[in-house]
Parts: C-alpha cells; sequence; structure tokens
C-alpha cells in the first residue's frame, strides 16, 4: 500500500489531539508515516504507533527551536525524498501551513489548505474545504505532483489503529537558508487548564456584550461548568477584555466544535467564518436581531448577565 | 541608504456581500463589489510606518495581480501614501491557484527590485495564509511572518510572532519577506489630500510576457489544485429562540441536557 507521510505537531514528545485525526485520514488513502521534530520526538512513538503509524521517522537539532519554519520544511523534505509518499498530510496551523506550502513548492506539487474531511478518489486523495466564511463546500484535488493537504483540527474522529510505530532516525541536512529567521526571544503561553480552543468539544464565547474584562468570569464559570475552552469576538479581543489567543473567527481561531455558546457576540460574517461549521450553536443576546439568530439550533432573547449565570448553576446542579 | 519595499495587495470581493462561484468554480468576481482586502490595509500601513520612522530614502510599492478592477486596491492603496503600484494583469491570469499566485508575484517583485516585502495575513476570500511563506521560498529569503509587532532598523527586520504556543521575537537580514496580523494596528484612512494625490502617482501594468511566464503555467489550465465541486451549504434549520422571562437559562440547560452535552 503506497504510504503517507503525515506531519507530527507535538509538545515535548505529547502529541497534539489534531495529529491523531490526521493518522485516521491517512489511514484512507494508505498506510501512515510520521515525521516528528524536535525535543521529545522520539517520545512520540507509542502514541503516534496505537494510532497506525507504521513508522515514525525522527530528528531532533536546536535548529528547530532556534531558527523559523524553514528547518522544519528542510527535514520535511528529507522525510518526503526517503518515503517517496502518495500524499503529505499536515495540521492546518499557522506554522503547519507555511510548512506544507514551502514544501510543495520544493517538490512541485500543489497544495490545499483547511481541508475538513478527505477521501481517496480515482486520480488522488478529495479534500473537503469551507469556504466563503463556511457559506460554500468545496471538494477539490491537486492535479500536480504529490498532494500536500493541510487538515483542521476536528474534522475528523481520534481512532485506535494498532500498528508498529517504528521509530526511525530521519537523515536531514539543513540548506543555507534554514538559519535565516532567527528566534531571539520565546515566552510560552500561560496555560489555563482549560482545553485547547481549537481542540475542545465545547467552545463558550462572549463577546462586546459581556461589557469588561472582569465581566470574562462569567463566561469562564459557564465554560468550566461544562469543560469547555473559552472563546471571544474580535470587539471583546480589541477592547483588551481577552487575549487574542482566544479570538475566533477570521484572523482569530477557526473552531469546529459539537457545541458553541455564544454570549453576547451579534454574529459578524467575519465571527461566523471562524464557527459557523459548529455542530450545535447556542446564542444568548438581548436583541432579537441579531444576525447570531439565524445560525442557532437554540436561541435566548435576554440579558446576559442573567441568562448565564442561571444557565451555570443549573448545568452545576444537574451534575450534581 | 535607500529601502525599497514592496507591499503585495489583493482585491477581493467584499466579504459581507453574497459571495459565490461562477461555472467554472472560480471566484465570481462580477456580482460582489470588490476591495483592497482589510487585510492588506494593515500591510501598507506597517509599510507607511516602518518608512516614517526610518532615516533612509525610502520607497513603496503596492503590487497586485488581478482583473482589470484591481486597479482600485492599488489606488487606494496609493491614497494611503504609498509611492508607486504595479499591476500585473493578463487574460491567462484567470484561475490562477496560490502556487502560481506566488510564482507571478515573485518575478514582478524581482524585476521591480526589494529589499523589504510586506504582505496581509492572509486574504479574505482565499484565506490560505501561505503566499508570504511561498514568496519567501521562491526568492530565497528570510520570512519573518504572521507579526503582530515590526520594525526596520540597520538592515535588520525584527519583529513579533504570537503563535499558538508561545509569542516569539524573530530577527532576519534584509532582504526578507514579512507579513502582518490585524494586530499590528489600526490602518490609516487616506485623506482628502492623500487620494488628489494618488491620482497623480505612477501605475505600471505588466502581463504575462514582462515576467516571462509562459501561460501554461498559471491560470485555470495551469493550476496544481483542480476544485470539482462547490455546493452553497445547506441553510441551518430554523432553531428554537425564546424569549427569557426569568427561566431562560433554565430552559437553555434543559436543551443542552436534550442534546447529552450535560
Ligand atoms: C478583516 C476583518 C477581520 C475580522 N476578524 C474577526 C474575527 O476573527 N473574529 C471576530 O469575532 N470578528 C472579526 N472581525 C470583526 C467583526 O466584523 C465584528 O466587528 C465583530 O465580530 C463584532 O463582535 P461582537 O459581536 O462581540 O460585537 P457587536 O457586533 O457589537 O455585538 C455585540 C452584541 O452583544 C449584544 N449584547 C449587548 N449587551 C448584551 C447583554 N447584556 N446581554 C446579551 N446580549 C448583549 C448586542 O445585542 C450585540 O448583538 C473582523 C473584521 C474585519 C474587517
Ligand atoms: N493576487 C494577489 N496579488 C497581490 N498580493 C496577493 C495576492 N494574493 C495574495 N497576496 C498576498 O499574500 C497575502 C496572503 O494571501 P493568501 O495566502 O492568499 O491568504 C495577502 O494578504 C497578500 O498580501
Amino acid at each position: 500500500m503506497a504510504e503517507v507521510l503525515v506531519y507530527v505537531d507535538h509538545v515535548d514528545g505529547a502529541v497534539r489531539k489534531p495529529t491523531l485525526e490526521l493518522l485516521t485520514l491517512a489511514r484512507r488513502i494508505g498506510e501512515p508515516v510520521a515525521v516528528a521534530l524536535g525535543a521529545g520526538a522520539e517520545a512520540t512513538a507509542a502514541t503516534l504507533g496505537e494510532h497506525g503509524a507504521v513508522k515514525v521517522l525522527t530528528h531532533d537539532a536546536p535548529e528547530y527551536a532556534d531558527y523559523l519554519v524553514v528547518p522544519k520544511v528542510d527535514a520535511l523534505q528529507a522525510a518526503y525524498e526517503a518515503v517517496s509518499p502518495a500524499a503529505v498530510l499536515v495540521p492546518s496551523s499557522a506554522e503547519g501551513k507555511e510548512i506544507a506550502a514551502r514544501l510543495a513548492v520544493r517538490i512541485g506539487s500543489g497544495i490545499i489548505t483547511d481541508a475538513v474531511d478527505l477521501e481517496a478518489g480515482d486520480e488522488g486523495p478529495v479534500a473537503t474545504q469551507s469556504v466563503f466564511a463556511a457559506s460554500f463546500t468545496t471538494k477539490s484535488r491537486v492535479s500536480k505532483g504529490t498532494p500536500v493537504i493541510t487538515v483542521k483540527p476536528n474534522s475528523a474522529p481520534v481512532e485506535a489503529a494498532a500498528a508498529a510505530g517504528a521509530v526511525e532516525a530521519l537523515n536531514v541536512s539543513f540548506s543555507e537558508k534554514a538559519t535565516g529567521t532567527k528566534v531571539t526571544a520565546r515566552t510560552p503561553r500561560e496555560s489555563t487548564g482549560r482545553p485547547e480552543l481549537t481542540e475542545a468539544a465545547i467552545v463558550v464565547s462572549g463577546g462586546r456584550g459581556v461589557n469588561g474584562a472582569e465581566n470574562f468570569a462569567i463566561i469562564e464559570a459557564l465554560a468550566d461548568s461544562l469543560g469547555a475552552a473559552v472563546g471571544a469576538s474580535r470587539a471583546a479581543v480589541d477592547a483588551g477584555w481577552y487575549p487574542h489567543s482566544n479570538q475566533v473567527g477570521q484572523t482569530g481561531k477557526s473552531v469546529s466544535p459539537q457545541l458553541y455558546i455564544a454570549s453576547g457576540i451579534s454574529g459578524a460574517i467575519q465571527h461566523r467564518a471562524g464557527m459557523q461549521t459548529s455542530k450545535t450553536i447556542v446564542a444568548i443576546n438581548k436583541d432579537a436581531e441579531a444576525p447570531i439568530f439565524d445560525l442557532v439550533d437554540y436561541g435566548v432573547v435576554g440579558d446576559l448577565f442573567e441568562v448565564v449565570p442561571q444557565l451555570t448553576e443549573e448545568i452545576k446542579s444537574r451534575k450534581g | 541608504m535607500s529601502l525599497r519595499i514592496v507591499v503585495t495587495v489583493k482585491y477581493v470581493p467584499d466579504a459581507t456581500g453574497d459571495r459565490h462561484f461562477a461555472d467554472d468554480l472560480t471566484v465570481d468576481r462580477d456580482d460582489v463589489d470588490g476591495l483592497l482586502s482589510e487585510l492588506d490595509e494593515y500591510a501598507v500601513e506597517q509599510a507607511l510606518q516602518i518608512s516614517e520612522n526610518s532615516d533612509d530614502d525610502v520607497e513603496i510599492t503596492v503590487l497586485t495581480v488581478g482583473p482589470e478592477d484591481a486597479k482600485d486596491a492599488l489606488r487606494k492603496a496609493l491614497s494611503m501614501g504609498a509611492d508607486k503600484a504595479i499591476h500585473v494583469e493578463d487574460d491567462d491570469l484567470h484561475g490562477t491557484d496560490v502556487i502560481g499566485t506566488s510564482l507571478v508575484l515573485a518575478k514582478a517583485i524581482e524585476k521591480a527590485g526589494y529589499d523589504l516585502v510586506v504582505s496581509g495575513m492572509a486574504s479574505t476570500d482565499g484565506t490560505a495564509g501561505v503566499v508570504p511563506a511561498l514568496l519567501a521560498e521562491r526568492l530565497g529569503v528570510p520570512q519573518v511572518t504572521l507579526l503582530s509587532e515590526v520594525s526596520v532598523e540597520d538592515g535588520v527586520v525584527r519583529g513579533r510572532r504570537d503563535g499558538d504556543t508561545a509569542s516569539e521575537q524573530l530577527e532576519a537580514s534584509l532582504p526578507a519577506v514579512v507579513s502582518v496580523t490585524d494586530q499590528s494596528g489600526e490602518a490609516r484612512y487616506p485623506s482628502f489630500k492623500g487620494i488628489m494625490a494618488a491620482k497623480k502617482k505612477p501605475v505600471e501594468s505588466w502581463d504575462l510576457e514582462d515576467l516571462e511566464i509562459e501561460a501554461d503555467e498559471v491560470g485555470l489550465e495551469g493550476a496544481w489544485t483542480k476544485v470539482e465541486a462547490a455546493a452553497e451549504r445547506p441553510a441551518r434549520t430554523a432553531g428554537t429562540i425564546v424569549k427569557d422571562e426569568g427561566e431562560g437559562g433554565k430552559q437553555l440547560a434543559e436543551f443542552l441536557a436534550g442534546q447529552k452535552f450535560i
């Protein structure tokens, strides 16, 4: 069976969920061979093997942390040359897309970004994308070269599928360009203990209606009662009430959870772009005319300062 | 010293309009008004600020690849304060994908001459967000992308990239490609004076021949990807909407319990 290269997103050996979803998709078109780079690369092998990776190509060097993007492109290209895969799959993070795009140019291939589904086709894998703020769904394929496809989080279930997950050292020689952009300082984001926004099953978001940084405690309390991640509209972020890393929408994160709860958010097209593919959508807004209500499965027209705390209390008492 | 900045700007269909696809599955540009991508206004703004903070002799060229109407985007950028514009236009470009667009932009940037390329974080229609990385790859210069802060001093570009897991300070020598996010600072509005001055600024037109690109390397036929189908997402079925009369939170909890979320 043809091999499919899967680029692994991990933090010190802990594989992030979108990579496991990629393995599910990769198995639809071939045999997954994973590529894990940087500190902890070898530690990813056990988890990757449990989810279907037959091989895990690993390499660590200081360049991965000290310079932007290009060292990883060099390594992925080395893996591509070693394996000659039928396709290359990369998680659709900002960095993932950049790595994938540069690889595509180097190997003379086309690229599809932000796929939300992937199936085998007669002429190669067919990717589903959600475009124009999720108002259209397209099906595309790469027509030149080896398909390079980036896939959004929550696009496929994580499935167990035992495979060897055999670790093999990857030979990488860095190109002259690898050290072009130096990372001179890095401040890790502080963990909130809540699920990662793009990976969460439930997202609870607040907008301008929340009316102040201190009031976001109400949104956080609801999120915590459901084990959810917290999101924010750009209006709330621009006002300085919540960090930009939590922004949902065109220029923030794109989320596709099982449940999305919007409070005090009007539902502008740029916000919808980042949440419209959520399975179930719920909104609380005091304006019955707010466009967000066009999307909802359940909407409450009311004051979020009344409705949200009552909802949180009710959830807590039901959960006991 | 002089510093030549090329800002890549895209002309896109208005996101608040009713966007859809043409029969050949390319983006329909006839039925929706076009404009300078809002995210590229941030790129123009940062180029202007780099110029204003520089002792060098800075020249800002705005560059677009797009149809006849894309001139509107160039005019807007010129009225914000850019010095000159280049419009790459050719009938054979219709349907070009990101790989092809990056090829055309890279050739045009090389022909124009540059020390720094400034791009937006993503186009508001395609939203791939990969063109800046592709330009760096093709031009063989450092990529310093997705910056929320950027500065240029003594031939070095520095910036802050707020990523998923960390915030990074980056540094590279010129020439380089940077892209800036919408966190980099509000873009200025063109002044009346700026709008008048823009009318007199030079706009050059180049076609594929000027860039020594063969027609079969670009366009719908030359594309590296093929869109096979596009379907409008079915409208979501109308949901239940209740007015809060004191029990709204509890009613919502009941709904969530029914859906097994609680
Ligand atoms: C290029 C570009 C990119 C953008 N990217 C994004 C993006 O990534 N994400 C994003 O979100 N936006 C983005 N925007 C901005 C977007 O257009 C909207 O301005 C923004 O989403 C509005 O946020 P909001 O809904 O919180 O605020 P508003 O539109 O002001 O809505 C606030 C809502 O809260 C309701 N409300 C007020 N008080 C209460 C209360 N007590 N109880 C209940 N309801 C209440 C109001 O009725 C109103 O509907 C972008 C815009 C542009 C031009
Ligand atoms: N046709 C184009 N003409 C000029 N610049 C473009 C074009 N397409 C993309 N760009 C630039 O590349 C950035 C990212 O675009 P994209 O990768 O298409 O999301 C944009 O913000 C622009 O700066």
